[in-house]
C-alpha cells in the first residue's frame, strides 16, 4: 500500500480495508499526520494538529476493530473546521479573538463523529468567524489552494477543503452559512454537502448567523458524504432548532437510479451573467445525468436576485448579536491595560476582530437600529419568505434543482479582497439555499484551465438522499471527483 | 396648584423554577459566586439556549390568574446592549409578541373595595448577573449566578393615582404569585423588583405629563416613600415653572431621595430582533385548560368565600387571605372544630403577635391548627374563661401539650358546678353583711356597680376558675333573695 493510495482513498474504501485488517487506523492516521506535517507549511490549511491524541484514538480504534466492535467511522481520520468546539483542544474560529480559547466541551457533531469511531487529527483554518469566501480573512493567514498555490481555496471552510484535496485527511467537516461548504468544495475539487437547516445540531458550533448556519461533511465522494451525514445528523435536545426527524442510513439509501428524476434548471442561474465556460462544464455534467434517465426542466426562481441583499442584511444582523459576547470580559482576547469599561470594549473588539468581521458587525448593527429595522431587517425577513416560496413552488414540478456552485474557478489572492461586494458575489448561487434552509451539494464537474469547477445540486427540505443519489450516479459514470491536484504528486 | 400623580408599574418577578430559563443551572439564592453558572449562562461560544418549559407554564398560570389573554404564539427576541454582567451582550426577552397579553387585575384596597388595574402585558425573559463592586480593591467582580434566572416582567397601564394604590397592587400581586406558587415574591432578595413610571398633571386635566422611571425599588415601604419623594421633586420643579426631564432615576433609601442615573441609559437602542436560537412558543386551548385545571383557589375567590361561608368581616378576610399559609391555617382551625370568628381573632391577635415576637412564620407555628381549635372549643363550651384561655395559649406556645392536657395539668378548669358555686356565693354574702346592706339600699344603677365587688371576691376565692357568667347569675339571685 503506497502512501498516495492511502492519501487518496475514500472513506468507503479505507473502511473496508480497516475491516479486512489489511491496514490499521494507526497507519492511516500516521500517514495523514505526516502529510499534514509535509504540506501544511505550504498550504496553511490546518491551525492545530493533535498528533498524540490522534495516534491514541487510532490505537483504540484498532483494538475495537480487532474486537469486532465497529461503528460507521471507526478508525477513519478526520479534520474538523476550527469552528467546532473541541473539549481541551484550542478552538479559534480563525480569529485573534479566540487565539487562546480552549473549550471545556465538544460540539455535538464532534461528539457524534467520535462516537462513530472517527479519529480527530486536528482543526482546519477558516475565514474569521466563517465570514469570507476566500479564506483570506483568517487571523492565522490565508489558506492556499492545492491546485494552484497562488489561488484561494474558497471559504469559509477553505482550510477543510484544501486539506481534503491535498490528502491530509479522507474526511473533513465544514459549516455553511451562505455557501461556505459548497463554494470551497467547488474551488478545491471535492464533494461537499450542506444539509437541510435543522438536520445537524448547531450546539457547540461557534455561531455566525444562527438561522442560516449548518454543519456538513466534505469528502472525496458522495458516498463518503452520505456516511458522514448519517453519523453527524439527528435531533439534539441542546439545539431547539434541530429537527425531530428520523435519520436515514444515507449510504444504504444510495442507488444508481436517476431514471425519471426531474432536475430543475433555474433560468436565473443560467442567464447571461453565467460564465460560458462554467455553464458548459455544468451542462456537460448534467447531460451525464440526462443520459442516465434524468429529465432537465427549465424552472424559475424569480426572486433569486434579491438573495445577496437579503442575506447581507440577515446574516450580519444575527452576527452582530452573536459576536457581542466577545467583549474581553469573560474569555477571549482582552486588550492590554484598559482605561475603563468602554476602553475595554472598544479596544478588545477593535484589536481582536479583523476587518471583515468588523464590517459585518457594523452592517448588522445598522440594519437593526431604531428607524432602520423595518426598512432592512424586517424587509429582508419578508423577502426571505418570498425566496423560500420560490423554491417551494419549483419543487412542485421538479425533484431537485441544479446549477453552478460558484461563478468561476479559484481566483488569485487579493483579486477580490479590496471589493467586498465582488467577494460577496462568490456566493450568488449558494446563498438562497441557506435562506430557504434547503440541502445543497457541490460535486466536481471537471476542470477549467486545470482548476476544478463544481456542480451544485439542491434538494427539497430533508431530502438529502435525492441529491446524494444524483451525485453518486454522476460519480459512478465520471471520474471528475477522483482528480487530484498536481500538488499532491509534487510533494509526496 | 393641585397635582395628580399618574403611575404605571413594571414588576420583574423571578419565577421559582428549579433551573434557569435557558440552562440546567440551579436557581437557588445565596450560592457562592458563579457556582450556579454553566457554559450557557457564561455565554460561551457555541452554547445554545433550551427553553425551560416550567417557566412557560408559570407564565401561563400567571396569565390565567389575572384573567389575561394568553398569546397563542409568543416569540423570544434579543435585546442588545453591552454590560459586564450580561454575558452574551444581549438579553433574551419577548418584545414583539409576549406570552401574556392584556388583562385586568382586581386589587383590594384597605376599605374592602376592589380597584381594577389594567395589565398591559407580561413577558418572559432572562435575568442578568450582578456586578460586585466591594469584593476587590480596584476591580469589579462579576457573579453570574443570577444570569438566566427566569423573569416575568409584568407591565401595567398608567392606572395608579396614589402610593397607597401602588402598594396595594404590589401586595395583591405578591399574594397572587405566592398562591400560584410561581414565585416566592421576596422583594428583599430581589425576587420581585419594581420600576415606577411616574408623572404629574394638573388635577382635572387628561394629558399625561413627562414621566420619570424609578428603577429597582425593593420593598413595599420604599415604593411608598420613593413615590412621595419623587412627587415632591416633580411638583417643586413644575411649580417653579420648570419641566421634567424624561429619565431613569434610582431611589436612595438612606437619603429618601431619587437620583438621576447617567443619561446614557436612556439613549440605549436595544435593536430587538427575533431570537433565532429558539422556536416560537405555541400555546393551544388544550394546554391552557390543562394549566387552568391546576390553579388553586385564588385570593379574590377565597376572600369572597371566607366572608360568605364563615361570616368573617372584610377586615378579617383581608388580613387572613393574602398569606396563603395563614389562610390555610385558619381553615384548618375551623375544620378541626374551632368557631370561625374566634379562630380569626386568635390567629390575627395573639398568634400573630407571638409569631412576630419570635420572628416565626405561620408554617413553623409551635401551635398547630388542631391545638388552637382545641383551645377555642374549650372557650366556647365554657370550660375556659378568656383569662384562663390566655394561660392555656401560653402553655400551647411553649409546647406543654394540647389544651385539655394543659387544663388538666394546671387545674385551670373553670368551675361551672352550680352546687360548688352556690356555696362560694353564700360564703361571700355571709362574710360581707355591710356590703349586702349597701347593695340592698342602692338604686338599680348603683346595684350593678356594687355587684362587681361580690363577683371579684368570688373569683378571688375560686382562684379565677369560677365561671363568671354563672357566678353573676347566682349572685344576683341570692342578693335579691336577701331583701
Amino acid at each position: 500500500m503506497t502512501d498516495s493510495a492511502l492519501l487518496c482513498g475514500s472513506v468507503t474504501s479505507l473502511r473496508q480495508q480497516l475491516r479486512d485488517r489489511v491496514i490499521s487506523s494507526e497507519e492511516i492516521t500516521r500517514a495523514c499526520l505526516e502529510r499534514i506535517e509535509a504540506c501544511n507549511g505550504a498550504l496553511n490549511a490546518v491551525i492545530t494538529v493533535c498528533a498524540e491524541q490522534a495516534i491514541d484514538s487510532a490505537r483504540k480504534a484498532d483494538k475495537a476493530i480487532a474486537r469486532g466492535d465497529v461503528a460507521s467511522l471507526t478508525g477513519i481520520p478526520l479534520l474538523h473546521k476550527d469552528i467546532f468546539c473541541t473539549n481541551g483542544v484550542r478552538t479559534t474560529c480563525g480569529s485573534r479573538m479566540l487565539e487562546q480559547f480552549v473549550p471545556a466541551y465538544d460540539a455535538t457533531v464532534v461528539t457524534k463523529m467520535q462516537a462513530e469511531g472517527a479519529v480527530m487529527l486536528g482543526k482546519c483554518n477558516m475565514d474569521e468567524f466563517a465570514m469570507g469566501s476566500s479564506n483570506e480573512t483568517s487571523f492565522f493567514g490565508a489558506v492556499k489552494n492545492p491546485w494552484d498555490l497562488n489561488c484561494v481555496p474558497g471559504g469559509s471552510s477553505g482550510g477543510s477543503a484544501a486539506a481534503l484535496a491535498a490528502g491530509m485527511a479522507p474526511l473533513v467537516t465544514g459549516t455553511d452559512t451562505g455557501g461556505s461548504i459548497r463554494q470551497p468544495a467547488s474551488l478545491c475539487g471535492v464533494t461537499g454537502l450542506k444539509p437541510t437547516y435543522g438536520r445537524v445540531s448547531r450546539l457547540g458550533i461557534i455561531a455566525f448567523a444562527s438561522s442560516l448556519d449548518q454543519a456538513g461533511p466534505m469528502a472525496r465522494t458522495a458516498e463518503d458524504c452520505a456516511i458522514a451525514l448519517t453519523a453527524m445528523s439527528g435531533i439534539d435536545a441542546g439545539d431547539s432548532t434541530s429537527a425531530d426527524l428520523p435519520v436515514p442510513d444515507f449510504q444504504a439509501g444510495l442507488n444508481h437510479d436517476v431514471q425519471g428524476l426531474r432536475i430543475g434548471l433555474p433560468r436565473e442561474y443560467f442567464n447571461d451573467d453565467l460564465d460560458p465556460v462554467v455553464r458548459e462544464r455544468v451542462m456537460v455534467a448534467l447531460s451525464v445525468l440526462e443520459q442516465a434517465g434524468a429529465t432537465l426542466v427549465d424552472i424559475e426562481l424569480p426572486h433569486s436576485h434579491y438573495a445577496i441583499a437579503t442575506y447581507y442584511v440577515i446574516a450580519p444582523a444575527e452576527a452582530s448579536a452573536n459576536l457581542a459576547r466577545y467583549d474581553g470580559v469573560r474569555f477571549g482576547y482582552r486588550c492590554d491595560e484598559p482605561k475603563d469599561l468602554e476602553d475595554l470594549y472598544l479596544r478588545s473588539r477593535s484589536e481582536g476582530f479583523g476587518e471583515e468581521v468588523q464590517r459585518r458587525i457594523l452592517v448588522g448593527t445598522y440594519a437593526l437600529s431604531a428607524g432602520f429595522y423595518d426598512a432592512y431587517f424586517n424587509k429582508a425577513q419578508q423577502v426571505r419568505r418570498v425566496i423560500t416560496e420560490d423554491f417551494t413552488r419549483a419543487f412542485d414540478h421538479v425533484d431537485m434543482i441544479a446549477g453552478p456552485s460558484a461563478p468561476g474557478v479559484a481566483f488569485q489572492f487579493g483579486a477580490k479582497q479590496q471589493d467586498p461586494v465582488a467577494m460577496y458575489m462568490e456566493d450568488i448561487y449558494t446563498l438562497a439555499v441557506n435562506l430557504a434552509g434547503l440541502p445543497g451539494l457541490s460535486t466536481p464537474a471537471g476542470l477549467i484551465n486545470s482548476m476544478p469547477v463544481g456542480l451544485q445540486l439542491i434538494g427539497k427540505p430533508f431530502d438529502e438522499q435525492t441529491i446524494l443519489n444524483a451525485a453518486h450516479r454522476l460519480q459512478t459514470d465520471t471520474d471528475w471527483h477522483m482528480g487530484t491536484p498536481q500538488f499532491t504528486t509534487v510533494t509526496s | 396648584m393641585s397635582w395628580e400623580t399618574v403611575m404605571g408599574l413594571e414588576v420583574h418577578l423571578q419565577l421559582a423554577t428549579q433551573s434557569k430559563i435557558f440552562s440546567g443551572s440551579a436557581t437557588t439564592f445565596g450560592a457562592a459566586p458563579n457556582e450556579q453558572a454553566d457554559a450557557v449562562d457564561l455565554g460561551m461560544p457555541g452554547m445554545l439556549p433550551v427553553l425551560n418549559e416550567e417557566a412557560v407554564r408559570y407564565a401561563v398560570k400567571f396569565g390565567l390568574g389575572i384573567g389575561a389573554r394568553i398569546g397563542e404564539r409568543s416569540v423570544f427576541d434579543r435585546k442588545n446592549y453591552f454590560y459586564p454582567d450580561l454575558p452574551k451582550g444581549y438579553q433574551v426577552s419577548q418584545f414583539f409578541a409576549p406570552i401574556v397579553c392584556e388583562g385586568v387585575f382586581e386589587v383590594p384596597l384597605k376599605d374592602g373595595t376592589l380597584f381594577p388595574i389594567r395589565i398591559t402585558r407580561a413577558h418572559l425573559e432572562e435575568d442578568a448577573g450582578k456586578s460586585v463592586h466591594d469584593a476587590f480593591s480596584r476591580e469589579t467582580g462579576i457573579d453570574l449566578n443570577r444570569a438566566g434566572t427566569p423573569l416575568l416582567e409584568i407591565v401595567t397601564e398608567p392606572d395608579f393615582r396614589s402610593a397607597e394604590q401602588a402598594v396595594a397592587y404590589l401586595k395583591a400581586l405578591h399574594s397572587l404569585v405566592t398562591y400560584l406558587g410561581i414565585s416566592d415574591g421576596n422583594m428583599a432578595e430581589g425576587s420581585m423588583r419594581c420600576d415606577i413610571n411616574i408623572s404629574l398633571r394638573e388635577k382635572g386635566t387628561d394629558a399625561l405629563g413627562i414621566r420619570t422611571e424609578i428603577k429597582n425599588v425593593n420593598s413595599f415601604r420604599f415604593v411608598e416613600r420613593a413615590i412621595h419623594s419623587e412627587y415632591e421633586r416633580q411638583a417643586d420643579i413644575l411649580e417653579s415653572g420648570g419641566s421634567i426631564t424624561q429619565e431613569t432615576r434610582l431611589y436612595d433609601a438612606e437619603q429618601n431621595v431619587t437620583r438621576s442615573m447617567r443619561s446614557k441609559e436612556v439613549a440605549n437602542d436595544y435593536r430587538y430582533f427575533p431570537e433565532p436560537d429558539l422556536l416560537p412558543i405555541v400555546i393551544d386551548a388544550e394546554y391552557i385548560e390543562a394549566v387552568r385545571a391546576t390553579l388553586p383557589e385564588l385570593p379574590g375567590a377565597k376572600r369572597a368565600r371566607f366572608i360568605a361561608d364563615y361570616r368573617l368581616n372584610d377586615y378579617d378576610a383581608a388580613l387572613l387571605v393574602p398569606n396563603h399559609a395563614l389562610a390555610d391555617y385558619f381553615e384548618s382551625v375551623v375544620t378541626a372544630g374551632g368557631a370561625a370568628k374566634p379562630a380569626a381573632n386568635w390567629i390575627l391577635g395573639d398568634l400573630t403577635a407571638a409569631l412576630n415576637r419570635n420572628e416565626t412564620d405561620i408554617t413553623d407555628s409551635p401551635i398547630s391548627a388542631a391545638q388552637l381549635a382545641g383551645l377555642i372549643v374549650r372557650i366556647e363550651d365554657g370550660t375556659l374563661s378568656s383569662k384562663l384561655a390566655k394561660q392555656v395559649f401560653d402553655g400551647l406556645w411553649s409546647g406543654k401539650g394540647d389544651a385539655d392536657q394543659i387544663i388538666e395539668a394546671r387545674g385551670l378548669k373553670q368551675v361551672s358546678d352550680s352546687g360548688a358555686l352556690e356555696s362560694m356565693v353564700d360564703a361571700v354574702i355571709a362574710e360581707n353583711p355591710d356590703q349586702v346592706a349597701q347593695y340592698l339600699a342602692a338604686d338599680e344603677a348603683k346595684k350593678k356597680k356594687l355587684s362587681g365587688f361580690f363577683v371579684g371576691q368570688i373569683m378571688k376565692a375560686s382562684k379565677g376558675q369560677a365561671n363568671p357568667q354563672m357566678v353573676n347569675d347566682l349572685l344576683l339571685k341570692k342578693l335579691n333573695d336577701q331583701s
